[in-house]
């Protein structure tokens, strides 16, 4: 009987709108606003110049303050590094990194469910281990360790990428793969189908969704990770967008922050459209690696 | 799958570039972390070993303590504000009020900007509002900056915590409420002691995730105070990670030896705490 109640209110949308819940929507109306008010202050300052900016942060460029897009054509160059090449190699670093972590991670977890050794365990052991370690336990010997085996270009960096975020990766595929039954697999051996068929025709496939999960959350780690790009990367040759960016706020000389905030809003800009483009996977993704964690 | 005769070839082929990678990543620096923390050096060929003195410099180190109990401090208000907001917003957007998508897409939109980005934008607002109230920036007063770090860190976490806690709450069977209605239970009754829980899994992860990430913070640290105030010869606001990487690469004689131990026992502080707390969270788990 409960059942049948519960499904009768399944339809929610149509929920009777109640006096709380109206104030509840513009409480939280008001509070959106106020959410979305930091990123909005430098989008809108990003077009005022620097004595516009100085004088009072919050007011909206005017005849007097208004500087049009300089602050962007100034940023393109500002500072010691070309912007655009910060971005490409931010780019680069990312679509490698993470696509290597994919196909590597993946046909590593499943090894390691299906063969079940224990060395495989112990592996899977350590890379749950290292989700829990900070970065600085390990910052100067990882550093040390990319430099004497020459990791300290964008290529190099995307193997140590591999090592360091495979824990998540590993973790969350080897926690799929326990989910999909054995006879699939078993099945498939019996036709002659070796383990590399095996895994590209019939599990890869079956992996999709968390596939794009894994995919989701390294990209978000990769993309916005400052320090150890920072420690390993060659920094007079290569720089990623955050290197770039705690560069010119550092105290190296005169700080330009209309060109800054230009260069801020360009950076944000691409991680927007990421995100309204794939928001449902996103929010799946950020669900469900934190309930298999 | 993988039978005797063959398996070592398919090791190769399945296991081999993610396991060395993983190997010069984190197994080899991580042992060879501990290793090194007993031994004083500056270049790591010239190293000679001293023993647990690292540890014991570690301890008498000042600003090492001082960040320490800023970092437990953060810690401690961070993860109770963060996780009571994200309980409460999911909760109010469960209720199925007008524009919960939009409100939805909006909380979590901050997770997405990298924390340099972050602690650069909340630097100007927060100087930008001192400024017009004829205060000094933030980086002269190490309670404003404490709070400023909080506010930053709830405003960008918020979001990641309260998706979790609306798939919680989603999952909370719906036979339960209605059981719980028809032996008259009042509304608050039924949220401590159905909701609440119901909602301990999610509670258990939310937790965890918030304290790690606390503990762990850096990038933010880093652009929103770099630590400062200098007062009596220390950075007051500087918390653990960044008070390490200090040691490590920063300013005057850096002692690479007692920066190893600081992150020995930085390590160790963050399993232990971590460890301790799913214990406890965990054992509140009921089954539906």
């Amino acid at each position: 009987m409960a059942k049948i109640a519960s499904k009768a209110k399944e339809p929610k949308k149509t929920v009777k709108q109640t006096f709380g819940m109206k104030v509840l929507t513009i409480v939280f109306a008001v509070i959106s606003i106020i959410y979305v008010l930091p990123v909005f202050i430098v989008l809108y300052n990003s077009f005022k110049t620097n004595g516009g900016i100085a004088l009072n942060l919050f007011s909206f460029p005017d005849g007097e303050s208004f500087n049009g897009f300089a602050n962007y054509i100034k940023g393109m160059t500002f500072g010691n590094y070309p912007f655009w090449e910060a971005a490409l190699w931010s780019l680069f670093i990312t679509l490698g990194g993470v696509t290597l972590i994919l196909i590597c991670t993946s046909m590593a977890a499943w090894y390691i469910q299906r063969s079940n050794t224990l060395f495989c365990k112990i592996v899977y052991f350590f890379c749950i281990f290292s989700m829990v370690v900070p970065f600085q336990m390990v910052m100067f010997t990882l550093s040390d360790t990319a430099n004497k085996l020459k990791l300290t270009t964008p290529w190099g960096i995307l193997f140590v990428y591999l090592g360091f975020g495979a824990g998540l990766a590993i973790f969350m595929f080897s926690g799929f793969v326990k989910s999909i039954p054995i006879e699939i697999e078993e099945a498939a051996d019996v036709d002659g189908a070796g383990p590399l068929k095996t895994f590209f025709g019939i599990v890869l496939p079956i992996m999709k969704p968390t596939f794009i999960s894994v995919a989701i959350l390294e990209t978000m780690w990769i993309w916005n990770d400052y320090l150890l790009p920072y420690l390993i990367l060659d920094g007079k040759l290569y720089k990623t967008i955050p290197i770039h960016m705690q560069f010119l706020n550092g105290s190296y000389g005169q700080t330009d922050h209309g060109a800054i905030m230009a260069l801020v809003v360009l950076s944000i800009l691409p991680i927007v459209i990421f995100y309204f483009a794939c928001q449902k996977y996103i929010i799946e993704g950020v669900v469900s690696g934190a309930v298999k964690g | 799958m993988f039978k005797k005769p063959k398996r070592k070839l398919y090791a190769l082929i399945f296991l081999l570039p993610t396991l060395a990678a993983f190997i010069v990543g984190f197994v080899y620096p991580f042992i060879r972390g501990i290793y090194l923390s007993f031994f004083k050096f500056q270049i790591v060929n010239k190293a000679t070993f001293v023993g647990i003195n690292n540890y014991i410099k570690a301890f008498k180190d000042e600003s090492f303590l001082r960040s320490f109990w800023f970092t437990l401090a953060f810690v401690v208000v961070s993860v109770i504000l963060i996780n009571v907001m994200a309980f409460f917003i999911a909760y109010a957007l469960t209720l199925n009020i007008r524009g919960s998508n939009v409100y939805r897409t909006v909380f979590f939109m901050p997770n997405l900007i990298g924390g340099i980005i972050l602690g650069y934008i909340w630097h100007q607002i927060f100087d930008g509002l001192l400024r017009s109230m004829d205060m000094p920036s933030l980086v002269t007063n190490s309670d404003l900056g404490f709070w400023g770090l909080i506010i930053l860190m709830c405003w960008q976490q918020a979001g990641y915590m309260m998706i979790i806690y609306i798939a919680g709450f989603q999952g909370v069977p719906h036979d339960l409420y209605e059981a719980a209605k028809i032996d008259g239970a009042k509304k608050t009754q039924i949220l401590t002691k159905v909701t609440l829980p119901m909602m301990m899994p999610s509670i258990t992860i939310c937790t965890f995730l918030t304290l790690t990430n606390s503990f762990k913070l850096f990038d933010q640290n880093l652009a929103l105070t770099g630590g400062a105030p200098l007062t009596d010869g220390i950075w007051t606001t500087r918390m653990m990670a960044l008070n390490i990487y200090k040691t490590f690469y920063g300013e005057g004689i850096s002692a690479k030896g007692v920066g190893q131990a600081e992150g020995v026992i930085f390590f160790l502080i963050v399993v232990v705490i971590s460890l301790a707390q799913l214990y406890f969270t965990r054992r509140r788990e009921v089954q539906a």
